[in-house]
């Protein structure tokens, strides 16, 4: 059972807790987001952010599974609870397993993704391929009747595989699958990750196909824009970043925090663990994807892909760059690259279940076998219909609410749990005790006015945050919600044509041409020359004709109709039934301790 | 590449570099015993 559970070694500990740290973002996400918001000036507001916003809050959240493990407690519910007796923090803890397994169900399918496209590049899939063609192989991937290779419906295969390793890892428990998992994957993410970055920094120009030098694209990345200091969206994108990258708000460092003893050290574990994913993260993500890709494509094109966002320069592009080093480095650096992803996407997946098998363990006395199936199929139900309809917006709608809203509030609520109503001085005392390193006591006063300020800053920053993200628009008649805002998002800003769930004529919600028109679908380019394909039904008639020009909220064509609004309202009442129904578990588990008592 | 650049991209990873192998090595020669619960060790 959960309670017999604990970590046999401290530096298994520290790389479980890096591996959950350490992610796919590393390496695709802050690459990006320091290309967008200031190049090397990024890392003033970034450095500022893990020093009064991620410190902090891993240490928070070491202390709240210390102490909540001291009670058998190792799922946020319930250390919430014995923190605070009142009715609500339990609730509270909720998003602590909610988050968990709704993440997991959609961040386990591009965990699949990376499993797939090892094997791909090992077999040459992607030999001889164009740019075009490699983009394509990925939209074609993403849909799941199609089969790339002639596997039938390989995604979910893929998806099946990799879910499988999650729960059979999850079953052999805390130091027999996740440290072990840990102790292998962190290791080897990291080899791999000093292969591609001493390939990526030592293209050269006119060898192999490049067009500039690696040090090229490392320059671009890292040259200072002083002036996007003064803009609160880079501030807000560093706090974002330190945020998502540590992993914290989620619950899961607290369950791993659980499993110590009283007498255990929080404080330096947790400065391992946190530096050890910043250096995964500055020094090795920012030597790969950004240098290789300006290498070969050079720097406006890459400024234009890195709007699609990391994984879209991941998926759609590496393994064509990676072919141009010929086949046998092709299929090595193809494997080392998604290889890395998968384990930086692993060790974070396997930190997702831990929770939820330790609140099955501990509140319904669940065996760990029967703890791990359980999350595999809470995880398989909450999957399909993020790859049954990518397209349609349910996989944004889980990684928005849940990967992203969710974790800033519960991170709020926590530090605001943690130094005013647990009571900073109780705080103190766990984060002190047994330290093996002397903790500044200027923290004690960040934990306490600082970081909750931050906290609600970036909530808030969030929650009204402006079109075009021009805060000079605040309080004047200018202002209107950014559509990715949660009020915007709450208000559907981003639906502005097809705003019935079910209608009888699809418009088309961008300018472009019409390129195709079959029977089965119309392909319109639009005015930056991309693609775009639209399905009919036999029954779907086109109003268009080839060649035509077209413009946003033309008729496209007519038919039975079921538009975006509809599985985006429908993901996120399934989001909220998950957590009203993990409520209900919470309830039960709390109504059955009462009754044991 | 330009000075800057440099500059900046150095600074930050060595600082990194520099407090993440100080709190690793200092984790590695930690003496104190680790775990030493007055429970459980791992069965089921």
């Amino acid at each position: 059972m959960s309670s017999k559970e604990q970590w046999a070694t401290r530096v298994g500990l520290v790389l479980a807790m890096a591996g959950n740290a350490v992610g796919l973002g590393n390496f695709l996400r802050f690459p990006v987001q320091a290309v967008q918001n200031g190049g090397g000036a990024f890392l003033i507001p970034y450095f500022v952010s893990f020093l009064l916003l991620g410190i902090p809050l891993l240490w928070v959240e070491w202390s709240i599974g210390k102490y909540g493990g001291q009670y058998g407690k190792h799922s946020t519910p319930f250390m919430f609870h014995q923190m605070n007796k009142r009715w609500l923090w339990k609730y509270i803890g909720v998003f602590g397993i909610f988050t968990n397994i709704a993440i997991a169900s959609y961040y386990s399918y591009i965990e699949s993704w990376t499993i797939s496209y090892m094997y791909h590049s090992i077999v040459g899939t992607f030999d001889n391929m164009s740019q075009h063609d490699v983009a394509s192989f990925f939209s074609n991937y993403l849909d799941v009747s199609s089969a790339t290779t002639g596997i039938p419906y390989e995604s979910l295969v893929f998806f099946f595989i990799c879910l499988t390793l999650n729960v059979w890892i999850l079953s052999k428990g805390l130091s027999g699958g996740i440290e072990k998992a840990s102790k292998i994957g962190v290791p080897l993410l990291i080899i791999f990750g000093i292969f591609l970055a001493i390939k990526a920094l030592t293209l050269k120009a006119g060898e192999q196909g490049a067009i500039n030098d690696g040090f090229v694209g490392l320059n671009f990345l890292w040259t200072p824009q002083f002036d996007s200091l003064a803009n609160p969206k880079v501030w807000l994108a560093a706090a974002g970043q330190i945020f998502f990258t540590l992993s914290v708000g989620m619950g899961s460092i607290q369950c791993y925090a659980s499993y110590l003893s009283k007498k255990d050290d929080i404080a330096l574990n947790g400065m391992a663990a946190g530096w050890t994913n910043e250096f995964i993260e500055v020094i090795i993500g920012s030597s790969i994807i950004i240098p290789i890709s300006i290498g070969y494509f050079g720097i406006d094109k890459v400024v234009e892909l890195v709007q699609l966002g990391g994984l879209g320069l991941g998926f759609r592009s590496m393994p064509f760059l990676f072919e141009q080093w010929g086949p046998l480095l092709s299929a090595l650096a193809g494997f080392a690259f998604f290889g890395l992803l998968f384990f930086a996407g692993i060790t974070s997946s396997l930190a997702m279940g831990q929770p939820v098998m330790a609140f099955l363990q501990d509140e319904f006395k669940w065996s760990r076998n029967k703890a791990a199936i359980a999350f595999g199929i809470a995880i398989l139900t909450l999957a399909l219909p993020t790859i049954f309809f990518f397209e349609y917006g349910v996989f944004d709608e889980y990684d928005y609410w849940a990967g992203t809203v969710t974790l800033v509030v519960f991170a709020m609520l926590e530090v605001i749990l943690f130094s005013w109503v647990f009571g900073i001085d109780k705080g103190w005392k766990i984060i002190t005790e047994s330290a093996e390193i002397k903790v500044p006591i200027v923290y004690k006063y960040i934990l306490k006015y600082i970081t909750p300020v931050i906290l609600i800053m970036v909530f808030l920053g969030a929650l009204i945050r402006p079109e075009k993200d021009d805060w000079s628009t605040l309080f004047t008649s200018k202002y209107e919600l950014h559509e990715e805002s949660i009020l915007g998002k709450i208000l559907n800003k981003g639906i502005v044509y097809n705003k019935k769930f079910f209608d009888h004529t699809y418009y088309i919600e961008f300018d472009g041409t019409v390129s195709k028109v079959e029977p089965n679908k119309i392909e319109v380019c639009d005015s930056d020359g991309e693609y775009h394909e639209f399905k009919l039904d036999k029954n779907d008639k086109p109003l268009v004709e080839p060649k035509m020009s077209i413009k946003a909220g033309d008729a496209l064509y007519s038919g039975f109709v079921v538009n975006k609004i509809f599985w985006i309202t429908a993901s996120r009442l399934l989001l909220v039934s998950l957590f009203l129904g993990i409520a209900f578990l919470v309830w039960k588990a709390y109504k059955k301790q009462k009754t044991t008592l | 590449m330009n000075t800057e650049a440099l500059i900046f991209m150095l600074v930050s990873e060595g600082i990194i570099a520099a407090t993440t192998i100080y709190f690793f090595v200092k984790v590695l020669r930690s003496k104190k015993q680790f775990n030493e619960k007055d429970n459980h060790s791992e069965a089921s």
